[in-house]
């Protein structure tokens, strides 16, 4: 009777299988990588006057002008009694504004910052709900690189580009300190962070405060990209696993990264409103 | 061990142990919150907001880990 059971994979085979696997590889770093182009950064498709288009700006791209054009159309003629379009974004409208006022507490303070909020929520929704649609990833071109065959999607998410979530977080956060110091005043909303009149730990606690307003812009801009990229990178994985004819199968994937888009949304949506209360609030000692 | 080896097993390490600590939090976070919730059933849409807050919060460790592992597998 053995003493010690002979373990299944001893190390040997275990390198031989991964040897095996990296040598279908053209680069290295993952042979699934060649079947199921995965890029952490957004391919550019083109030039326009010296500025690369990439196939994220495309797509975000067409949410402004989806947002911006649906707005124009139903403000164009608006009527006491409202039509179904009409009716539709009142209710969008009016719910997020109903909401908002639930988180406040106060509906004047809702109206002030309804604006950056509302367009926050309804850019990051819509560019996440297109990013899941067939065709976003798969349709693209195949062209030579480096000798490599390299395929590029025509289409990607908008948020599964750092560029996009880190310029969203840029301008939430730049906002909430100009909305502070318009309420607060400069010294006022300053005082905050440079703190010499109360002590030394209240100094410091002021500079940790100073620290965490850019940690609240890194903080932004990963979460909204790591959820959508990660989303993506889920969906190419499961249709690269599924055969043709169960490929059914991934739909639950697709619904997924539907209420992720949605959940996301909501969470940049309400941090910043939270952030915005919190940074207008007059401080008291 | 070998360079190989570290490199496959690298990601999953970090995806791994990086999710372990969110995880426990949003079970805690939303324990509590459903605790809260049977107290005062009145109060449920501020404790919903405020637990849902709490764990966009938590969750972003784990994507911040998620980041990272896939960082360190496609670049």
């Amino acid at each position: 009777m053995k003493e010690r059971q002979k373990s299944l994979f001893t190390f040997s085979k275990i390198r031989t299988i991964i040897t095996a696997l990296k040598s279908k590889t053209t680069r290295g770093g993952g042979s699934l990588c060649k079947i199921m182009h995965i890029s952490l950064s957004a391919e550019t498709l083109g030039y326009f006057f010296g500025l690369p288009i990439t196939n994220s700006l495309v797509l975000s791209l067409l949410t402004a002008v989806l947002l911006v054009g649906g707005g124009f159309l139903v403000a164009r003629s608006l009527q006491a009694v409202p039509g179904k379009a009409q009716s539709t974004v009142e209710l969008i409208i009016g719910g997020f504004l109903d909401f908002m006022t639930q988180v406040l507490g106060n509906r004047k303070q809702a109206l002030t910052f309804f604006p950056l909020v509302a367009t926050l929520f309804l850019f990051i929704l819509l560019s996440n709900w297109i990013g899941v649609l067939p065709g976003v990833g798969s349709i693209g071109v195949t062209h030579e690189e480096h000798g490599y065959e390299v395929f590029v999607p025509l289409f990607r998410a908008a948020n599964a580009d750092l560029n996009t979530t880190f310029a969203l977080a840029l301008i939430a956060v730049i906002a909430i300190q100009i909305y502070a110091i318009g309420k607060l005043g400069f010294f006022g909303h300053a005082g905050k962070f440079i703190n010499v009149t109360h002590g030394p730990i209240h100094f410091f606690v002021g500079i940790l405060e100073l620290v965490g307003e850019f940690a609240k812009v890194v903080s932004f801009s990963f979460r909204l990209f790591g959820n959508v990229f990660a989303g993506e990178v889920l969906l190419i994985i499961m249709m690269s696993l599924l055969p043709t004819v169960a490929s059914f199968g991934a739909l639950p994937f697709f619904l997924l990264e539907y209420f992720v888009g949605f959940i996301q949304a909501l969470v940049f949506a309400m941090l910043a409103l939270v952030f915005l209360k919190v940074a207008t609030t007059e401080v008291e000692h | 061990m070998e360079g190989e080896a570290l490199q496959a097993l690298a990601p999953a390490l970090a995806i791994g142990l990086g999710g372990l600590g969110p995880a426990v939090a949003i079970g805690l976070i939303g324990a509590k919150g459903m605790e809260a919730i049977g107290r005062n059933p009145e109060a449920a849409p501020k404790i919903q907001t405020v637990m849902i807050l709490a764990i966009a919060f938590a969750e972003a460790i784990a994507i911040y880990a998620l980041v990272i592992a896939l960082i360190i597998k496609f670049v």
